[in-house]
């Protein structure tokens, strides 16, 4: 297969980037997309050129490192997939691919195709987590946990933090990512002593990162390779206003 | 006497570890906070010391290379956790688990070690279900397990298929608590370099800033590495792109010994390779082989035709033929080798021919597909993902990969390197698994390390250093440390070669897969040991490096990491080439049984623990003997 | 007063204002479509421009009235921050971008639609709103004969007097008689309906209405259950019923309101 490539090219934060154009050629459609990549960089190294930067680590789908804006999409086209899980033989023989990093003030550039999602840590620091230290536990039977609620409770946990739902939404909100969060603790009995005050402060964390609003366009859930739903988002809103009503 | 002391503590298994706890000396809160602890590796090992450090009251810094340190390569484990818990009343126990690991590991691994480990799975159980890991439960509201590798107990713990991933999820938001805390300092992007060594002690190290290029100094009065497994000596394996030996490889050669290095996992159930572009290989996860049947045809002539087109009678289930009790399910070595074995004799199938089939088409007659479907729709959905072909329909095509290595440094009951003040926990050391690891071990032992292992062992240590004041990074030794990577960089850089940095990887990897993976022979090894010597001189004289030191430059990473896999792989052939026996993952064709691994316990039952020094030079190696005061050596048997 | 504030600063808080001032918006014009279905009665404007009279009148109407001009300046305030901010969470957009494969058009474009709201009330309130408050605009008299007991009412003097008229003649044929005609009520009150009728000839003007009747149903495909999101009412029982009812209500009502200005311009 041939494909015209359109990528987006900057050398860091600090300088103006553009998109460039490549052509790939033999381009097997067995290949993952970052495979695809790989051969473009292999060229470019081999003609003396830089080779695109981006960021990508388990190529299982579940490190959730990769992150490439593809023909206007977060992940590319397929559903409910990542980058790099996404095969060559989804795309037309010929066709002009865009390849974009993921856009939002809350995830600036740091060179071509990778941006930096510390935001997503910042926000976790505050509150995505059960205080609870190493040792003063009991026995893990002694919490019994229903069925449905820790389904639920997964659900909302394989979240792989990759920042596709930002990427795609409109506003660039990270709701559906905090919402996932708040949403796994909200629903286990673990969570619960502090289950206010985090979804507060994690709320709080993440506007102060600069990410947008929701506007319940759906578009996250629909890029979600993981597909978290956005019933998640309701949840935290669910959260964020009987915490803030209750309070003393 | 060994220059190895194991300071394996005295009296009986039982008691080892409760009394070692009784009686090691303990630094006092005030104290606690003048000690700053370097973490390298965020992953169940690092991620858990680095959350249990912070929590008792240490100055911690993580460092991962990935940009969160959720992203460490845990993240990727499917299929679930061991732990003694004997919730199904099923006859498990802490020497049961403690048994089977050993008898796993082909008996080379050491006992106190991992009997302190199956000691301590039940605990991490428990935490990790106290900070929120949605483990599977049963309808009564209890956790559910399920049995895993070939068991016969059912104790292993899962999370569907994600258990690596929300186990890791777990260390990792203990780790971001005490980030917020203000008691963890995080550098994620950054990459270790190199160990700094004061006085004869790790004192801190020297790590790349991978957004800057900038090479930082981090002191530390203890320096944990947690990084991980060097499987991608292989170039194709089951690890994620970024893993590699650096840091512990740099830890090798400040002196820390390396041991058993050829020990290397090679998991039976992955997806083929589809082409030379291939980048990595995924894993299907093991427990497709409880209902899947494993064949090849009879004869070479049948490989080409379409599965459902080769009769009943053509068909070789060899593994059913081979290890009737077993069948199926015999352990990751063995399966792994009777596949490569089926694929020598021509028999293999795909376009390659290097792949066997997995069908399920029986268990789909007998159980419904809808059965089928809720046990492994994810599984067989991720196959038809990656191959376009449906496993519903056609059977799957699955071939060995590697996965997991048994080898890293060398280690004493404390964790410690033979570096003081140095200490490596998880994949990247060696202690636990022997010869070959039994599935769902992994993850135990990394959070065993970091949660309930290592913060004892190190506060034993850092109770002599209270009195250490924080070494200034302007130290000479500092100097001269970032002066060495610098060094290499540069050298590296200015090469400016003809051969991209994935050619040597590539061809490093033909070699070590050829000659030092599932079966090795003394000749190979000795033709492998003169190519890989040749390669790393090509390497230094041809490669090409591109852009700068001081930007990002994922080329630049990868040819460090490279140049490092190389030197390693020298020593993984000189390992493979002395240990004249088969164990576990070590095959060597000359010493086998009808094609069962043959072990030599009179003059092999030990750890080789290889001394570095110099490149060019030839290493020594240090034996540590294994004795067994609490089981008796057996041969393992699947038949 | 900490989550007061937060309500009209976090992201959260402002969409919960969104939210409820939507609702209620929604509520108010369930209200105003039914009212305004006078316009159908082929009586003269009668039945309208009584009921308007019941409307500007009631005390009570009153003050929700002044609660729905505030909700209105509160809902539309707060898109214009949201919407602002939103915009800034990406300074740099996409240069190709398919929001159409994973979002509803009407959801991503609410902001102007709103617009187009906004555009067509104030056309609306200056023309029926303002000129029914502040300018002089002309009477029509009504009339209520109390006829053997039953209400009669018309707009026709005419009628009222031929009533009467036969009435009177029939008391004097025969002196027994007893006048039918208790009562007479003569009302005086503004001809909105007049004004309504006049407006709606002028096909800039009726297409101004469509347009924003058009905007309207959009805004409210996706507003309506999207408030319920806000809200946090997301179940997999109901959101079908909720998605549902929205789907009825954003097209019957924006139709219901276009079928008014279509009636007088065709009438
Ligand atoms: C696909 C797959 C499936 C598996 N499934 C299972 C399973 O079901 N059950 C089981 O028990 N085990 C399983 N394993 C094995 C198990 O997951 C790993 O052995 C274990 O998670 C390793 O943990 P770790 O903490 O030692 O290292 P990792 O999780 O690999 O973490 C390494 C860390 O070190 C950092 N690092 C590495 N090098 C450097 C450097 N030079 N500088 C700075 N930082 C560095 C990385 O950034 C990372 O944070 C599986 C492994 C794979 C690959
Ligand atoms: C003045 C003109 C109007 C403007 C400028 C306007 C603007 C907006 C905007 C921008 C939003 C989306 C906010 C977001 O991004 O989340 C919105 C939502 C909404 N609007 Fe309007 N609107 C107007 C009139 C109306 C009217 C007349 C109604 C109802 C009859 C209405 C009902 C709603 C509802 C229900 C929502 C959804 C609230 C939510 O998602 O929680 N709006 N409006
Ligand atoms: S590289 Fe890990 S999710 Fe794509």
């Amino acid at each position: 297969m041939k494909f015209q490539l359109k990528i987006w090219r900057q050398a860091n934060a600090s300088v103006a980037g553009k998109m460039v154009d490549y052509t790939i050629d033999g381009v097997n459609p067995d290949m993952s997309f970052l495979e695809m990549i790989d051969v473009l960089n292999e060229e470019l190294i081999r003609k003396n050129d830089t080779p695109v930067a981006f960021d990508h680590d388990c190529r299982e789908g579940i490190c959730g490192m990769c992150s490439m804006y593809i023909n206007g999409r977060a992940h590319g086209p397929q559903k409910a997939t990542t980058t790099c899980q996404l095969m060559m033989r989804h795309f037309t023989d010929g066709e002009t691919i865009y390849v974009e990093p993921f856009r939002a003030k809350a995830f600036p550039i740091i060179k071509d195709l990778v941006v930096d999602r510390s935001s997503f840590d910042r926000i976790q620091d505050v509150g995505g987590f059960v205080s609870v230290n190493t040792g003063q536990v009991k026995d893990a039977n002694n919490l019994p946990v229903e069925k449905e609620k820790a389904d639920m409770a997964m659900d909302a946990a394989s979240c792989i933090g990759c920042g596709a739902c930002v990427a795609a939404c409109k506003n660039a909100s990270a709701m559906l990512f905090v919402s996932a969060k708040v949403s796994q603790y909200a629903l286990l009995p673990q969570g619960q002593p502090e289950r206010k005050i985090r979804v507060q402060k994690m709320v709080a964390q993440m506007d102060a990162e600069g990410f947008g609003g929701c506007t319940n366009t759906g578009a996250c859930e629909a890029e979600c390779p993981k597909e978290i739903s956005i019933s998640n988002i309701a949840r935290m809103n669910r959260e964020y206003f009987s915490a803030g009503l209750l309070q003393d | 006497m060994s220059i190895l002391d194991s300071k394996i503590p005295e009296g009986p298994l039982e008691t080892k570890w409760e009394d070692y706890k009784s009686h090691m000396k303990l630094v006092n809160p005030a104290n606690k906070r003048k000690l700053e602890i370097i973490v390298v590796g965020t992953g169940l090992a690092g991620g858990a010391a680095a959350a249990t450090l912070a929590e008792l009251g240490y100055k911690v810094k993580t460092f991962c290379y990935q940009d969160s340190a959720r992203r460490a390569h845990s993240i990727a484990a499917q299929g679930g956790i061991n732990a003694a818990k004997n919730y199904k009343n099923d006859g498990d126990s802490v020497y049961r688990l403690f048994y089977d690991t050993i008898k796993g590991g082909d008996f080379r691994a050491r006992e106190a070690n991992v009997y302190r480990l199956a000691e301590v799975s039940a605990n991490i159980i428990d935490q990790c279900v106290a900070q929120g890991v949605p483990f599977a439960r049963e309808y009564g509201g209890l956790l559910d397990n399920r049995s895993f590798g070939g068991a016969q107990v059912s104790r292993t713990f899962y999370a569907r298929g994600q258990t690596g991933q929300q186990l890791l999820l777990g260390a990792y938001s203990a780790m971001k608590r005490q980030v917020g805390l203000g008691n963890i300092e995080e550098y994620n992007r950054h990459e270790m370099l190199e160990v700094v060594k004061i006085d004869g002690k790790a004192r801190g190290i020297i790590a790349r800033n991978m957004v800057t290029g900038e090479l930082e100094r981090h002191f530390g009065h203890a320096v944990v590495l947690a990084t991980g497994g060097y499987g991608n000596v292989f170039f194709l394996s089951t690890n994620a792109m970024g893993c590699n030996v650096t840091a512990a490889w740099k830890a090798h050669k400040s002196g820390a010994f390396f041991g058993n290095p050829c020990y290397t996992q090679i998991h039976p159930t992955c997806i083929p390779v589809s082409g030379d572009y291939q980048s990595k290989l995924t894993l299907m996860s093991e427990s497709l082989r409880n209902d899947g049947r494993v064949w090849v045809p009879k004869s070479q002539v049948d490989c080409k035709k379409r599965p459902q087109d080769i009769s009943e009678d053509d068909r070789d289930y060899y593994l059913e033929r081979k290890y009737p009790s077993f069948g199926n399910l015999a352990p990751r070595d063995i399966a792994s080798r009777a596949a490569k074995e089926a694929c020598d004799d021509g028999r293999g199938v795909g376009e390659s021919g290097l792949a066997v089939y997995l069908d399920f088409s029986d268990a789909i007659k007998r159980l419904g597909q809808a059965t089928v479907q809720a046990r492994y729709g994810n599984l067989f959905d991720m196959y038809h993902h990656i191959t376009g072909e449906n496993p519903y329909e056609t059977p799957m095509r699955i071939y060995p990969a590697v996965h997991y290595t048994m080898g890293g440094l060398w280690v004493d009951y404390n964790l410690m390197t033979t570096v003081p003040g140095l200490y490596a926990a998880g994949e990247c050391n060696f202690s636990d698994h022997g010869a070959n690891r039994l599935g769902a071990s992994a993850l135990m032992q990394g959070l065993a390390d970091g949660y309930y292992v290592l913060p004892y062992t190190i506060g034993n240590y850092l109770a002599d250093e209270i009195f250490t004041k924080a070494i200034p990074t302007d130290h000479e030794e500092f100097e001269a440390a970032e002066n060495k990577v610098r060094e290499r960089i540069e050298k590296l850089l200015a090469v400016k070669g003809n051969q991209t940095v994935d050619d040597f990887h590539k061809k490093l990897g033909r070699i070590m897969w050829d000659y030092c993976g599932m079966a090795r022979t003394a000749e190979g090894l000795d033709k492998a040991i003169v190519m890989v010597r040749e390669l790393r001189e090509e390497f230094w004289k041809d490669v090409r490096v591109t852009g700068q030191n001081n930007e990002m430059n994922p080329d630049l990473e990868k040819a460090l990491r490279v140049a490092d896999f190389i030197e390693l792989g020298e020593l993984m052939i000189l390992d493979a080439r002395n240990r004249n026996e088969s164990c576990g993952g070590h095959f060597r064709t000359e010493f086998q049984d009808e094609g069962e691994a043959k072990r030599n316990d009179e003059k092999y039952a030990y750890v080789a623990a290889w001394e570095h020094n110099g490149v060019d030079e030839q290493p020594t190696m240090h034996k540590e003997e294994l004795k067994y005061e609490n089981i008796k050596l057996q041969t393992r048997s699947y038949k | 007063m900490n989550w007061f504030i937060k309500a009209f600063t976090s992201t959260l808080g402002r969409k919960l204002v969104m939210s409820l001032t939507g609702l209620f918006l929604i509520a108010f014009l369930l209200v105003h479509a039914a009212g305004n279905l006078q316009l159908f009665h082929n009586d003269e404007g009668m039945s309208f421009n009584m009921y308007t009279v019941f409307m500007t009148g009631n005390p009570i109407i009153k003050t929700i009235s002044y609660l729905l001009y505030a909700t209105f300046v509160v809902h539309f305030l707060q898109s214009v921050i949201i919407t602002i901010q939103n915009r800034k969470s990406r300074p740099q957009g996409y240069v190709k971008n398919v929001a159409n494969a994973n979002s509803k058009w009407s959801s991503r474009n609410m902001g102007i639609l709103g617009t187009v709201i906004l555009v067509f009330l104030v056309t609306h309130m200056v023309n029926f709103w303002a000129q029914y408050h502040w300018s002089e605009i002309p009477k029509k008299t009504y009339y209520t004969i109390t006829f053997d007991g039953d209400e009669i009412h018309t707009a026709m003097k005419d009628t009222v007097q031929n009533i009467y008229t036969r009435e009177q003649s029939m008391q004097m044929q025969n002196p027994t008689y007893e006048n039918k005609v208790t009562d007479i009520k003569v009302h005086r009150v503004k001809d909105l309906y007049k004004t309504v009728e006049i407006a709606f000839k002028d096909e800039w003007l009726v297409i101004l209405y469509l347009f924003g009747m058009l905007a309207l149903s959009f805004h409210l495909l996706h507003g309506f259950q999207s408030a319920w999101q806000t809200l946090g009412v997301n179940h997999r029982k109901y959101v079908p019923i909720i998605k549902t009812v929205g789907w009825l209500y954003s097209t019957i009502i924006p139709a219901l309101f276009a079928a008014m200005p279509l009636y007088f311009y065709f009438k």
